[in-house]
């Protein structure tokens, strides 16, 4: 419901506020309703020459919004998309475009022009009305639902109630069956604790899998590594996301090297997983002088000359050192598997 | 005494060595003749690089050896420049990096200071002190080379830093992984070469030379790419293209509203 008000004075279609007792503070001195603002004529309701303009000038945006409608049905016809040229895909959807947006636009904005500038300009106060329903239209509502068991037996045929109940009950459990075959057929456990190197396995060079031989790898160098065997896997893709190395050669004089990590490294080359501890991405932005490594997700940082130690930002452990050695050939080789799960922490994970 | 010679005369016989002398004497002859043009030819080229190298250390000493030391030692202010080649000072002069105007988080490019021949005489001296990576051979400069062979190669070693576009992307403590737009292809190759400043070194075992010209290949391919989905927004990805609606979308709806809601006149 609306009402009108008079202009200039405080409206009395608004109803003064009047907390409830008890739970509120009554403001004594509360700033009175001020009303609306005395109501200035248009220029439009003035001058009937100036409403004649404003008139040709909405009927001007809805030509417009035609010359629009027109643009884009020519434009589609000029420039047709030819395959494999993208320019032509360009042109086709930029012109195309621009007619829409021409078309619809106008009706819009010369609608809203129509509204501000000729359409009645007085202010009005619309009302909030309750949300209870009248008493009567509750009486009815009962009405409705006891008339609907009356004639339905639902309360009173109680085997036909509870059958309906126990098949409304059991009618989602083949989505179960369905939604519980998205998780994987094997424990997960056990594939996300191993990735496939393993002793022996060369370390080669990503995407080409040239092995790599400790002689090519020099100071300050940063290979990206993927086991020798990742070709011949069944799901190359997902090994790799968890067997992606990298490869750094560093002064042997500045690893600190922890107790029963002797080994893991072959004269300064050390390999560490690229899967970021903390969400699982790829940490591979090595800074070769001051040794750090930097994932580009959330800015965790490692520090590779104290084992990969976390030294910025939200990963909790440190990138797991992959083991390795040379062999007969002089070609860099895994001694074992990693020592710890990599990637991001999972609940069955002990460490 | 003369008897014996006269004997050898009179029966028209020669010495039985005279024949190897005769060889001996014209193999001498050609060889040391041959030898004397080819000596003073390399003594040419030995007297021009010699000058180029004296040029370039002239060059060096003016202009280097306050932080790099004069004899290439190094010291407190700048590392040491033994075995960086010759790619390492063309890459570092040449892009205009060094002589570095300040001290910061890394050195940034600025308008280079010397002519190219000064550049290569400093790079000749800097590989005469000691040997190191040499400037790049034009073949593989030339980015005729496998572009998808080369993105791939980009996005596994390079794009993690540079952005997958050669954008460019943010380091760690203010260091940073420069955009690769406008870099020349000579400057590409001897960066991956020689690792200038935080980049890792990606030597000729790791990525070859053939590979290394790919990457080069793939880098001009894209600058040559059109955008066929508008503006680039410097090909930032997600974050300079949310800025741009973020700002501009929204200020659009802003400025909207304000009209709907304004009294007209």
């Amino acid at each position: 419901m609306a009402n009108d008000t008079d202009t200039g004075t405080p409206s009395t279609a608004v109803e003064p506020y009047a907390p409830s007792a008890g739970i509120a503070v009554v403001n004594d001195d509360a700033i009175p309703n001020p009303g609306f603002p005395p109501e200035r004529p248009r220029v439009t309701d003035l001058d009937p020459a100036v409403e004649q303009q404003q008139e040709r000038r909405v009927a001007a945006w809805f030509l417009l919004s035609i010359v629009g409608t027109v643009v884009a049905i020519v434009a589609y016809i000029v420039f047709p998309i030819t395959p494999g040229d993208q320019g032509s895909v360009r042109l086709n959807n930029l012109f195309l475009g621009l007619g829409i947006a021409l078309a619809l636009l106008s009706i819009g904005l010369g609608a809203v022009h129509w509204s501000k500038s000729l359409m009645e300009g007085h202010d009005l106060v619309e009302l909030r009305h309750g949300t209870r329903g009248s008493d009567a239209t509750r009486a009815k509502a009962v009405e409705v639902f006891q008339l609907g068991n009356k004639e339905s037996g639902f309360t009173r045929r109680k085997l036909i109630r509870n059958s309906l109940i126990g098949a409304l009950v059991v009618s989602p459990l083949p989505a179960v069956m369905l939604f519980r075959d998205l998780a994987p057929a094997e424990d997960p456990v056990g594939l996300l604790k191993h990735t496939l190197w393993e002793e022996g396995t060369r370390l080669t060079k990503d995407p080409t899998g040239v092995p790599i031989r400790a002689a090519d790898v020099t100071l300050g160098s940063v290979f990206h590594v993927i086991p020798e065997n990742l070709a011949e896997s069944e799901h190359p893709l997902e090994e790799k996301a968890k067997a992606a190395v990298l490869l750094m050669r560093l002064d042997p004089e500045q690893l600190q090297i922890s107790a029963g990590r002797e080994d893991w490294h072959y004269d300064g080359i050390v390999a560490y997983s690229k899967i970021c501890t903390h969400v699982g991405c790829p940490v591979a932005l090595y800074e070769q002088h001051t040794h750090h490594l930097l994932c580009p997700c959330h800015q965790s940082q490692f520090d590779i000359t104290r084992e990969a130690a976390v030294i910025f930002g939200p990963a909790k452990r440190p990138l797991p050192q992959l083991p390795i050695t040379v062999d007969d050939e002089g070609y860099l080789v895994a001694r074992s598997d990693f020592n710890e799960p990599v990637g991001p922490s999972f609940w069955e994970r002990s460490l | 005494m003369t008897n014996p010679t006269r004997t050898a005369r009179r029966t028209g016989r020669r010495h039985p060595l005279a024949t190897v002398a005769l060889i001996a004497v014209g193999l001498l002859g050609t060889g040391g003749a041959y030898a004397l043009f080819t000596t003073s030819a390399t003594a040419e080229t030995t007297v021009a690089a010699a000058a180029q190298v004296d040029e370039g250390q002239k060059l060096f000493v003016a202009n280097c050896a306050t932080c790099h030391g004069l004899n290439l030692e190094g010291s407190t202010q700048g590392p040491t420049l033994i075995g960086v080649g010759a790619a390492s000072v063309d890459f570092q002069v040449g892009s205009g990096r060094m002589p570095l105007a300040q001290t910061g988080p890394q050195a940034e490019v600025k308008p280079v200071q010397f002519t190219q021949e000064q550049v290569r005489a400093m790079a000749a001296y800097v590989a005469s002190v000691s040997p190191g990576p040499a400037i790049p051979d034009e073949k593989y400069l030339t980015g005729e080379g496998n572009a998808a062979e080369g993105a791939e190669l980009f996005r596994v070693n390079c794009a993690m830093c540079h952005n997958v576009a050669g954008a460019g992307g943010a380091l760690t403590e203010g260091k940073f992984a420069p955009a690769l737009n406008d870099v020349s292809a000579a400057h590409i190759y001897e960066a991956m070469v020689t690792g200038p400043q935080n980049m890792p070194v990606f030597n000729d075992m790791n990525i070859t030379p053939e590979q290394k010209a790919d990457i080069i290949t793939y880098l001009k391919y894209i600058q040559e790419q059109p955008e066929p989905g508008g503006i680039g927004l410097g090909n930032l990805g997600p974050v300079s293209e949310g800025l741009f609606i973020w700002i501009f979308g929204l200020g659009a709806i802003v400025a909207i509203t304000v009209w709907l809601t304004a009294k007209s006149n």
